[in-house]
C-alpha cells in the first residue's frame, strides 16, 4: 500500500492580522482620496515635503561655513549676488544659507514641542475622558488654568528662570500649548468611551490601561494626528516670537533669531529689506502649508467639516 | 379653481456622486378645505413634496413640473409674489419643531414675525394680542410668548409651530409629520388640535406621515408615496382599509389600529429597504420587495390606473387584463391570499 | 484654529451643557463667578511667587541685581523679601505686599514698580482697545459676507487673505510696515507715541498722538480681524443648516432679513464669546508690536525688562497680564449669561 499523495492543503483562510491589515489598507486609500479632493491641503503638503528635504540636505546645498560670521568673506547687507542670491547680512553672510539652515532649527523646534504638547495633551484628554468623574474635575481644573495664563508672559518668564537653550524653548512652547490639544481629545474620548464595544471590553475583563491604550487611543488617532498638524503651525509661529523677543538659542539661529538680529541691529530697517522680508515669507509658508494640510486632513476625517471649507 | 394642484412635479437634487431623482412626477389635487394625507417611508420623497410646495428647497434641487396655488404657479411666481404668498397663502408646520424655531428670540416674537411682515397696518401691540389668542386655541398660557423654545416640551413646542402656522389665517396648512417626535399620548392631543383647527377654520391642509391609520383618521383623502412616486390615491378610510397597491397595503398593516384585537394579532411587517433614489428598479419600482409580483413588473412602466370610484393606483393588477391573476385584496385582520 | 480657539469652543460648549445645573439666581451665579476668578486669581499669585522666588537657586541675586553681595548686604536683602523665613511666611509676606500695590523696585532705574506699570496702562489699553474694536467691527462683517456668499469671488479671496494674515508673525507685519510707510515713503512716524518735542495740547496733541497710532493700530487690527473674521465665517456655516432658517424663509423673509435676524445672532454668540476671551492673550500679545513700534506701553516694558533682566518689573508684568485674561473671562462668561437665553437662569 502506498502512502496516500500528499494533496496540498488548500489555502488557509486569512487569518485576523491579516484582515484587519487589509481593512486599514482599504481605509487608508479611501482617506487619500477624500484628502486628494482638497487642492490647497495637497499643496500644502508636497510644500512642506520639498522644504523637510531642503532642511535635511542643507549640509549638501549650503556650506555650514557660511554660517560663521568670523569666516564670511562677503560684503555685508549686500543685494542679490552670484554667491548669495538672497544678499547678505550685517555680517556678510548668505541669507539663503542662513535661511536653509534656519529651517532646520525652526522645524525641529515645531516638531518637539508639539511632539512633547500631543502627549501631555492626550495623555491628559484620554485619561480624563476615561475615568471621569474626580478625574476629569481635577484634570479639567488644571487645563482650564493653563488656558488662562497668558503665553507670552508665561514662556519669557520661565525662559529667562531656567536659561535659554533649545531643549528650554521646547518645554516651554510644549507646557503652555497642551491644553488646547487636551480638550478635544477629552471630548472625543469621552464620546468613544459609550460605544459598545469598550462595553464588551470591560466585561470580557479588560483592565483600564489596555481599554485606554488598546480601545480609546486608536480611535482619537484620526483626530490627534489632525491636531498635532494644526499645533505646529502654532508651536512654529511662538518660537518665532520667542526668539525675536531675544529668547531664542544664538548659537542655533532659527528663522525667528534672523528677525531678531534683522531688527534690532538696525541692518533691516536701514537697508536691507531681503534680510527682513525672507525669514518672514518662509514661516508664512511653512504656517499657511501646516494649516491647509492640518484643515484637509480633518475634511477627510469628518464628512460633516467638508461642506464648511 | 383648485387651492393646490400639483402637476407633474418632479425634483432632482445635484449631489457631488450625480443626481438623484427624490420625486418623479407626482400628480395630486386639493380643493379648499379639504385634507389630505400623504403616506410612505422615509426617503420615499414627501418632505421634499412639502417643501416644493413653498420653494423652499435649496439652490441644489432642480424642479420641474407646476405647483398651482390657486391657479398661481409657485415655481415661476416673482420672488416678490412668492414672500407675499408664503405663510399668508399657504403655511408649513415643520418637523420636529425641536430645531424649527430661534433658539434666542422669544417665541411671541417669532410668532408675531409673520403677522408684522404680511400685515405692516398691524402694530406690535395689536400684533402681541392677536399671538395671545393663537395661544390660548392651542392650549397654551400667554405667558409663553415671553419665554424662549428651551423651555418647552416637544409637544408645547409642537403647539407653538401650530400657533404659528395660522398667525395669518393661511387657505393651506403643510404639516409635514407634525406628530413623529411625540409621545403617543401628545400625539393625540396635537392630532386633533391639527384637525379640529383646520376644520373650524375651513383650511385645506396637507398631513405627512409615515404613519398611515393617523392619516386615516384626520384626513378626507389619502396619498401612498414610494421611491418618489405616488402609488395610491382615494378616500382615506378605503386606501387603508382595502389597499389596491401591495405597498400600500403592507404598510397599512405595519400599524395595528389601536383597539382593534385581529390587527394586533397579526402585525406584519416588509422586507428590504427603501430603494436607493440613485440607483432605481427597472419598470416598478417596488418590484423587489413586492410579494406578489408578476414576472413582467420589472419591464411595465406604471401608471396611476383607475382601481374604483375617486381611486387610482399604480399597480398592474388593478387593471382589468389583469383581474384574474390579482388575488383579493388583504385587509387588516383578514387572511392574505 | 488655534488650540486657544478650541479650547475656548469647547469651554463655551460645555457652557451648554451645565446650564441645568446652574444655581437659581442670577446674582448668585454672579458671585459665583466672581469668586471662581478670585481663586484663580490667587494660584496665579502662588505659581508667580513659585516661580521668582522659589525656582531660582538664588533669588536674592534676582531681586537685587547685584552679582556679588557682601554678607551684610545679603543680610540686607533676605531681610526685606523675608528670604530666610520659612516658605509659608514668605509667601504671607509676598501677598500682603503685593495685595497693598507694592511690587517691589525697578532694577533699572529704582523706581516702584507700580508706578511703572501704572503709567505704562494707558498706551498699552488705548493700543489694544482701540485695535479690538476695529477688528472685531471689520473681521465679524468679512466673516458674514463670506460665509452667507460662500465660494463667491468675495469669499475666496477674503479666505484666502485672512489666512495668509493669520499665518504671519505680527511683529513681522509690523516691520515690514514699519518699512514701507515709515521710511521707504516716510508717511508715517518710526516710533513712539508722541513727537519728542511734545506734539502739543488739544487737538493737535490729538491728531499726532493719532499719527502716532496710525502703523501700530493698522497691524494688529489686521492680524486679530484675520482670526475673527475665519470664526465668524465657520460659526455662520455651522448655523446655516439650522432648521430654523428654513422656518424664517417660509414665513417670506427676504434673505438679508433671515440673515440679519435668525442666522447672525446665533452664530454670533459663540463668536463674541471667544472674540473677548482672546482679549485677555491680545493684551500679552502687544509686547512684539509695541517692541516694533518702541510703544511706550506694558509691552515694551516688559521687552525691556526682559532684556536688563529686571525680575521685579517681569513679576509685576506678569501678574498684569493673567489678571487681564481672568478678567476677560470673566467679561466673556457673564456677556454669555446675559446675552443667551438657553445659559441664563430661569
Amino acid at each position: 500500500m502506498t502512502a496516500p499523495p500528499a494533496t496540498a492543503p488548500a489555502p488557509a483562510p486569512p487569518s485576523a492580522r491579516q484582515l484587519s491589515w487589509a481593512r486599514r489598507r482599504r481605509a487608508l486609500a479611501a482617506f487619500w482620496r477624500e484628502f486628494r479632493k482638497d487642492r490647497s491641503g495637497v499643496a500644502g503638503l508636497i510644500f512642506l515635503t520639498v522644504l523637510v528635504i531642503l532642511a535635511l540636505a542643507a549640509p549638501l546645498l549650503a556650506n555650514s561655513r557660511g554660517l560663521s560670521a568670523a569666516l564670511s568673506t562677503n560684503p555685508a547687507n549686500a543685494g542679490p549676488g552670484w554667491h548669495y542670491p538672497l544678499g547678505t547680512d550685517a555680517d556678510g553672510r548668505s541669507v539663503l544659507t542662513e535661511l536653509i539652515w534656519g529651517a532646520r532649527i525652526s522645524l525641529l523646534i515645531g516638531f518637539t514641542a508639539t511632539l512633547l504638547c500631543v502627549v501631555i495633551g492626550a495623555v491628559v484628554g484620554i485619561v480624563a475622558g476615561h475615568y471621569g468623574k474626580i478625574t476629569d474635575n481635577l484634570l479639567m481644573r488644571v487645563t482650564d488654568w493653563f488656558l488662562v495664563v497668558p503665553f507670552l508672559p508665561l514662556a519669557i518668564v520661565l525662559a529667562k528662570t531656567l536659561g535659554p537653550s533649545l531643549g528650554v524653548i521646547i518645554f516651554v512652547i510644549g507646557i503652555t500649548s497642551w491644553p488646547g490639544t487636551a480638550r478635544i481629545i477629552r471630548a472625543q474620548a469621552m464620546a468613544v468611551e459609550t460605544r459598545p464595544y469598550l462595553e464588551r471590553s470591560r466585561a470580557l475583563g479588560a483592565g483600564h490601561t489596555h481599554q485606554m491604550i488598546r480601545h480609546v487611543l486608536p480611535n482619537v488617532m484620526p483626530l490627534l494626528l489632525a491636531n498635532t498638524i494644526l499645533t505646529v503651525a502654532g508651536t512654529i509661529l511662538a518660537e518665532t516670537t520667542l526668539s525675536f523677543l531675544g529668547l531664542g538659542d544664538p548659537l542655533r539661529p532659527s528663522w525667528g533669531e534672523m528677525l531678531n538680529e534683522a531688527f534690532f541691529t538696525g541692518g533691516g530697517t536701514a537697508g536691507n529689506q531681503i534680510w527682513l522680508i525672507a525669514p518672514g515669507v518662509a514661516i508664512i509658508l511653512v504656517v499657511l502649508s501646516f494649516t491647509m494640510v492640518g484643515h484637509a486632513l480633518e475634511s477627510a476625517l469628518d464628512p460633516k467639516l467638508r461642506e464648511r471649507r | 379653481m383648485s387651492l393646490l394642484e400639483l402637476r407633474d412635479l418632479a425634483v432632482t437634487y445635484r449631489t457631488a456622486d450625480g443626481r438623484v431623482p427624490a420625486v418623479r412626477g407626482v400628480s395630486l389635487r386639493l380643493d379648499e378645505g379639504q385634507t389630505l394625507g400623504i403616506a410612505g417611508e422615509s426617503g420615499c420623497g414627501k418632505s421634499t413634496l412639502a417643501a416644493a410646495v413653498l420653494r423652499l428647497l435649496p439652490r441644489t434641487a432642480k424642479v420641474t413640473g407646476e405647483v398651482l396655488f390657486r391657479d398661481e404657479d409657485v415655481l415661476t411666481m416673482r420672488w416678490g409674489r412668492l414672500r407675499a404668498v408664503r405663510w399668508a397663502g399657504a403655511s408649513i408646520v415643520f418637523q420636529g419643531a425641536m430645531h424649527s424655531l430661534n433658539p434666542v428670540q422669544k417665541i411671541g416674537k417669532q410668532i408675531a414675525e409673520p403677522i408684522l411682515l404680511h400685515e405692516p397696518a398691524v402694530t406690535p401691540a395689536a400684533a402681541a394680542k392677536r399671538v395671545a389668542s393663537l395661544l390660548e386655541q392651542v392650549g397654551l398660557p400667554a405667558w409663553r410668548a415671553s419665554g424662549y423654545p428651551h423651555e418647552l416640551s416637544g409637544g408645547q413646542k409642537q403647539r407653538i409651530m401650530i400657533a404659528m402656522a395660522l398667525a395669518c389665517s393661511p387657505n393651506l396648512i403643510v404639516a409635514d409629520e407634525p406628530t413623529t417626535a411625540l409621545d403617543v399620548m401628545i400625539q393625540a392631543q396635537v392630532l386633533r388640535l391639527i384637525t379640529g383647527l383646520v376644520a373650524e377654520r375651513g383650511i385645506g391642509m396637507i398631513m405627512i406621515s409615515h404613519d398611515l391609520s393617523v392619516l386615516s383618521v384626520t384626513c378626507e383623502r389619502l396619498a401612498v408615496m414610494y421611491a418618489g412616486r405616488v402609488v395610491e390615491e382615494g378616500p382615506a378610510h378605503e386606501v387603508f382599509t382595502g389597499a389596491r397597491h401591495p405597498y400600500a397595503q403592507a404598510l397599512a398593516l405595519a400599524f395595528p389600529v389601536i383597539g382593534d384585537e385581529r390587527s394586533r394579532l397579526r402585525p406584519r411587517g416588509l422586507g428590504g429597504d427603501p430603494p436607493d433614489p440613485a440607483d432605481l428598479p427597472s419598470g416598478c419600482s417596488f418590484h423587489p420587495r413586492c410579494p406578489v409580483a408578476l414576472p413582467e413588473c420589472p419591464e411595465v412602466e406604471t401608471a396611476l390606473w383607475p382601481a374604483g370610484p375617486g381611486r387610482v393606483a399604480a399597480c398592474i393588477r388593478v387593471r382589468p387584463d389583469h383581474a384574474a391573476a390579482s388575488a383579493a385584496p388583504a385587509a387588516p385582520g383578514e387572511e392574505a391570499g | 484654529m488655534t488650540a486657544l480657539q478650541a479650547g475656548a469652543g469647547r469651554a463655551a460648549e460645555e457652557r451648554f451643557e451645565r446650564a441645568d445645573s446652574r444655581p437659581t439666581g442670577l446674582l448668585r451665579s454672579l458671585a459665583v463667578k466672581v469668586g471662581s476668578a478670585l481663586l484663580t486669581l490667587l494660584f496665579v499669585l502662588v505659581f508667580n511667587f513659585f516661580l521668582f522666588r522659589v525656582l531660582p537657586a538664588n533669588p536674592a541675586k534676582n531681586l537685587t541685581r547685584s552679582n556679588a553681595l557682601t554678607a551684610a548686604q545679603l543680610a540686607e536683602v533676605n531681610k526685606t523679601f523675608g528670604l530666610g523665613r520659612p516658605l509659608p511666611s514668605q509667601f504671607w509676606n509676598y501677598l500682603v505686599q503685593t495685595l497693598h500695590g507694592n511690587l517691589g523696585r525697578s532694577f533699572l532705574n529704582q523706581e516702584p514698580v507700580s508706578t511703572l506699570i501704572g503709567s505704562r496702562l494707558w498706551p498699552t489699553i488705548l493700543l489694544v482697545g482701540t485695535s479690538t474694536v476695529l477688528s472685531t467691527i471689520i473681521g465679524v462683517w468679512i466673516g458674514i459676507r463670506g460665509a452667507w456668499h460662500r465660494g463667491s469671488p468675495f469669499d475666496r479671496t477674503s479666505t484666502a487673505v485672512c489666512n495668509t494674515l493669520y499665518a504671519m508673525p505680527d511683529f513681522w507685519l509690523g516691520m515690514v510696515f514699519l518699512i514701507a510707510f515709515a521710511s521707504k515713503i516716510a508717511i508715517f512716524p518710526t516710533a513712539g507715541m508722541h513727537n519728542p518735542d511734545g506734539g502739543g495740547a488739544g487737538l493737535a496733541g490729538t491728531g499726532d498722538l493719532l499719527w502716532h497710532l496710525a502703523l501700530p493700530c493698522l497691524v494688529l487690527t489686521l492680524v486679530y480681524l484675520a482670526e475673527y473674521s475665519l470664526i465668524m465665517r465657520s460659526s455662520l456655516l455651522d448655523e446655516l443648516n439650522a432648521d430654523y432658517l428654513t422656518t424664517a424663509r417660509a414665513k417670506g423673509l427676504r434673505d438679508v432679513m433671515v440673515r440679519r435676524r435668525h442666522a447672525v445672532p446665533n452664530a454670533l454668540l459663540p463668536t463674541i464669546t471667544l472674540i473677548m476671551l482672546n482679549l485677555g492673550f491680545v493684551i500679552s500679545g502687544a509686547i512684539t508690536t509695541e517692541t516694533v513700534f518702541s510703544w511706550p506701553g506694558l509691552g515694551q516694558l516688559s521687552f525691556i525688562a526682559l532684556n536688563a533682566p529686571d525680575y521685579p518689573v517681569l513679576e509685576g508684568a506678569f501678574l498684569l497680564f493673567s489678571a487681564a485674561v481672568i478678567i476677560a473671562n470673566l467679561i466673556a462668561d457673564v456677556l454669555l449669561t446675559v446675552f443667551d437665553p438657553r445659559v441664563r437662569v430661569a
